[in-house]
């Protein structure tokens, strides 16, 4: 027969009186313990590299050798006299602004299209969000098939359709190829922002929308007196991310036209691989690849402040 | 060829109210929000919707302000049918919501201004009429605060202000006082009286307060369950409840029922029952014997609460409001005679819950 439950009462050992202080109870030690792993990663896969490049960037080290001179500012008094060096920095701030542009008008298009209530709403916001989770890798190469020299199906399409007299060689040409180039980060960054634009929608307050239709406001009035003003905080976050993800972007470029062609759409990340890498001159990539650092810096800064501010609203 | 050149021939029969709805019906799947409404308001009156939370008030508003699609029936603004395809802004409506939904990034001045922008009024025309507004409220100093730096009385003044810039046709107030505290909310109705009277302004107020319903009102309509069950003076809808549950939804503590036969209720309001030597040597007079069990002391009056002690007795609880000049001794557990006026009974259907005549 089982215990019953006085039986078992009488058989657990008697609580102490006091508990005893346990891990659990020690903040400190805990949040540290806890923070350990983290704070690992950071140190070993990000603040090393970073503090290697920034010393780098001072030094004339090459691949290949284990020579250490220290260069001072002269790599990045070189960069400043070089064309292709103001090539790629012209070409990382064109890329990142007008594909902003783009990204924020079509985010803030497509979160207002997918605000309204409609059938099979939930399915369109899953299938958005696809090219964001696409392998950027993988992504790329159907792009490059996209543009295909030979195959591109922008091309035949606008030949069948009779609108392409001529044909395109999208990466054969730097106009054509920046076009392309700016599509894809447009095409990769516009889920995401569109996703943080509708989640500062749903913050905005039902009534205060309905408020503004009633007081008489049209469309654009109520987009932007009231919608986007409302949504500042949020989309100056997305803004920033994706002024950060196309400015320091290698993968799009690299895969699509490798800088090409004859060099002209290299980015800054781009030309740091090309020259720290591939042309074994350490200190000099990483002089091109720590310049906008700064800039990047700032900006982040200035914009988040911004937003706070519009947040607070003083 | 004649017939052609004539205007369509309209079915409906020209609107009487300046506001009116006829067979308004909202259904959210199964829920009826509001099931065949008819409403008419007339032009500058101030019409209450009282009924309590979940009724059907606010979707009601809402179908009159343009903000949701009536699944069934009509609504004429000025005489004017709008219920198809007439948007909100060409209403000639103002709402103030419960929240106030002010613009959070905008100064007290740029909320009660906006309306105006919206409707391109020249700027001096829109400043003067700021002004104008902000002054009717009490709020020239502070249009250059953010609502986050306005009190609860505050923000409410601003939509308030916000609502009669452009002189609308029409006022649609979603429980405008309910976030206020006790004492800004009776100062608060007694202004909105003054200034709907000053303005002339059609309004329709929408509560769940019954207090607020009968200060403020020229009529109270009583809704529940999407259905208006009264529409009348609050003096009307208070003295002559038209079924149970408006003689029970209004006046607190509520009218009391009793069954006087199976086919009949008799009601009658608590401060009518009273003790039977108050009344003296008053003819048509209906007495009843009240076992007390409990004795509050609110100040200004005792509330009994005991049963009946007849040979019709009601489970229910019956409450007696015996004014404090009345010194008549109430003690706990004790019988005394009670007395109500003949004419102060009223009668219900004790199976629709419908008034309906004094007997014989
Ligand atoms: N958008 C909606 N979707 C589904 N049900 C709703 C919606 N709006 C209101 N209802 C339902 O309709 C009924 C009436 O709501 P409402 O008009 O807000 O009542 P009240 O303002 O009188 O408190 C409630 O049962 C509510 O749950
Ligand atoms: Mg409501």
């Amino acid at each position: 027969m089982a215990p019953g439950p006085q039986a078992q009462a009488t058989l657990a050992p008697p609580a102490p009186a006091f508990a005893r202080r346990t891990l659990a109870d020690r903040e400190s030690v805990l949040g540290t313990l806890m923070l350990a792993p983290a704070l690992a990663y950071v140190i070993l896969l990000v603040g090393v590299p970073f503090a290697l490049a920034i010393l780098l960037s001072f030094s004339s080290a090459t691949a290949g050798s284990l020579d250490f001179t220290w260069a001072g500012l002269r790599n990045f008094a070189k960069l400043l006299g070089d064309p292709q060096f103001h090539r790629a920095l012209g070409n990382t701030l064109r890329f990142m602004l007008v594909s902003q542009v783009l990204v924020m008008v079509l985010a803030v298009s497509a979160a207002h299209v997918l605000d309204a209530a409609f059938v099979g709403k939930r399915v369109v916001r899953s299938l958005l969000l696809l090219p964001w989770a696409a392998p950027v890798a993988l992504a790329s190469m159907a792009w490059v098939w996209i543009f295909d020299s030979t195959f591109s199906v922008v091309n035949w399409t606008l030949k069948v359709l009779g609108l392409l007299p001529g044909w395109l060689y999208w990466f054969g040409e730097p106009g054509l190829a920046t076009v392309a180039i700016i599509t894809v980060h447009v095409w990769r960054m516009f889920p995401f922002a569109t996703v943080i634009v509708l989640a500062g929608m749903s913050v905005i307050p039902q009534d205060v929308r309905e408020a503004a239709v009633v007081d008489g406001a049209g469309f654009f009035r109520r987009l932007f007196h009231v919608n986007l003003p409302m949504l500042l905080p949020v989309v100056t976050v997305a803004v920033v991310f994706g002024v950060v993800f196309t400015a320091t972007d290698f993968s799009v470029v690299w895969l699509l036209t490798r800088g090409g062609p004859y060099n002209s759409t290299h980015v800054l990340a781009t030309l740091a691989f090309q020259r720290g890498i591939l042309g074994a001159n350490l200190g000099e990539g990483a002089a091109v690849a720590l310049f906008l650092l700064p800039v990047l810096l700032v900006a982040a800064v200035v914009m988040l402040r911004l937003a706070r501010r519009a947040e607070v609203g003083t | 060829m004649a017939t052609l050149t004539q205007p369509p021939a309209t079915e409906e029969p020209t609107a009487l109210g300046y506001v009116e709805t006829r067979g308004l019906s909202k259904h959210f799947g199964d829920v009826r929000a509001v099931d065949g409404v008819d409403l008419c308001v007339m032009e500058g009156e101030f019409v209450v919707l009282l009924g309590p939370s979940g009724c059907g008030k606010t979707t009601l508003m809402r179908m009159i302000a343009g903000l949701e699609k009536p699944t069934a029936g009509e609504i004429y603004i000025a005489g004017e049918r709008v219920d198809d395809d007439v948007p909100p802004r060409a209403r000639g409506i103002a709402m103030v919501f419960q929240s106030y939904a002010l613009y959070p990034h905008k100064t007290a001045f740029q909320n009660i201004a906006f309306p105006l922008e919206a409707a391109q009024v020249e700027r001096s025309t829109l400043r003067r009429k700021v002004q104008w507004a902000a002054a009717l409220f009490g709020l020239d100093r502070l249009l250059d605060r953010r609502p986050r730096q306005l009190s609860g009385g505050e923000r409410q003044r601003v939509a308030l202000a916000r609502a009669v810039v452009r002189d609308p046709k029409v006022f649609l107030l979603d429980e405008p006082l309910s976030n206020l505290d006790a004492k800004l909310r009776a100062m608060a109705r007694f202004e909105l009286k003054q200034l709907q009277r000053q303005l002339g302004t059609t309004t329709i107020y929408v509560t769940h307060d019954q207090v607020e319903a009968m200060g403020l009102g020229d009529r109270i309509a009583v809704m529940d369950k999407g259905k208006i069950r009264q529409i009348g003076t609050p003096r009307d809808v208070y003295d002559n409840p038209a079924d149970t549950f408006v003689a029970t939804f209004l006046g607190s503590p509520p009218m009391n029922l009793v069954e006087q036969d199976e086919h009949t209720l008799v009601g009658f309001r608590p401060e009518h029952f009273l003790p039977r030597e108050v009344f003296g040597e008053e003819p048509d007079l209906v007495t009843f014997r009240l076992r007390v069990r409990e004795v509050e002391y609110l100040g200004s009056d005792r509330l009994a609460y005991g049963y009946l002690e007849e040979e019709r007795r009601s489970d229910q609880p019956v409450i007696a409001a015996v004014p404090i000049t009345i010194t008549a001794p109430l003690a706990e557990g004790e019988v005394y005679e009670f007395a109500v006026r003949r004419r102060d009974l009223r009668f219900f259907d004790a199976r629709t819950g419908l008034r309906k005549p004094a007997p014989r």
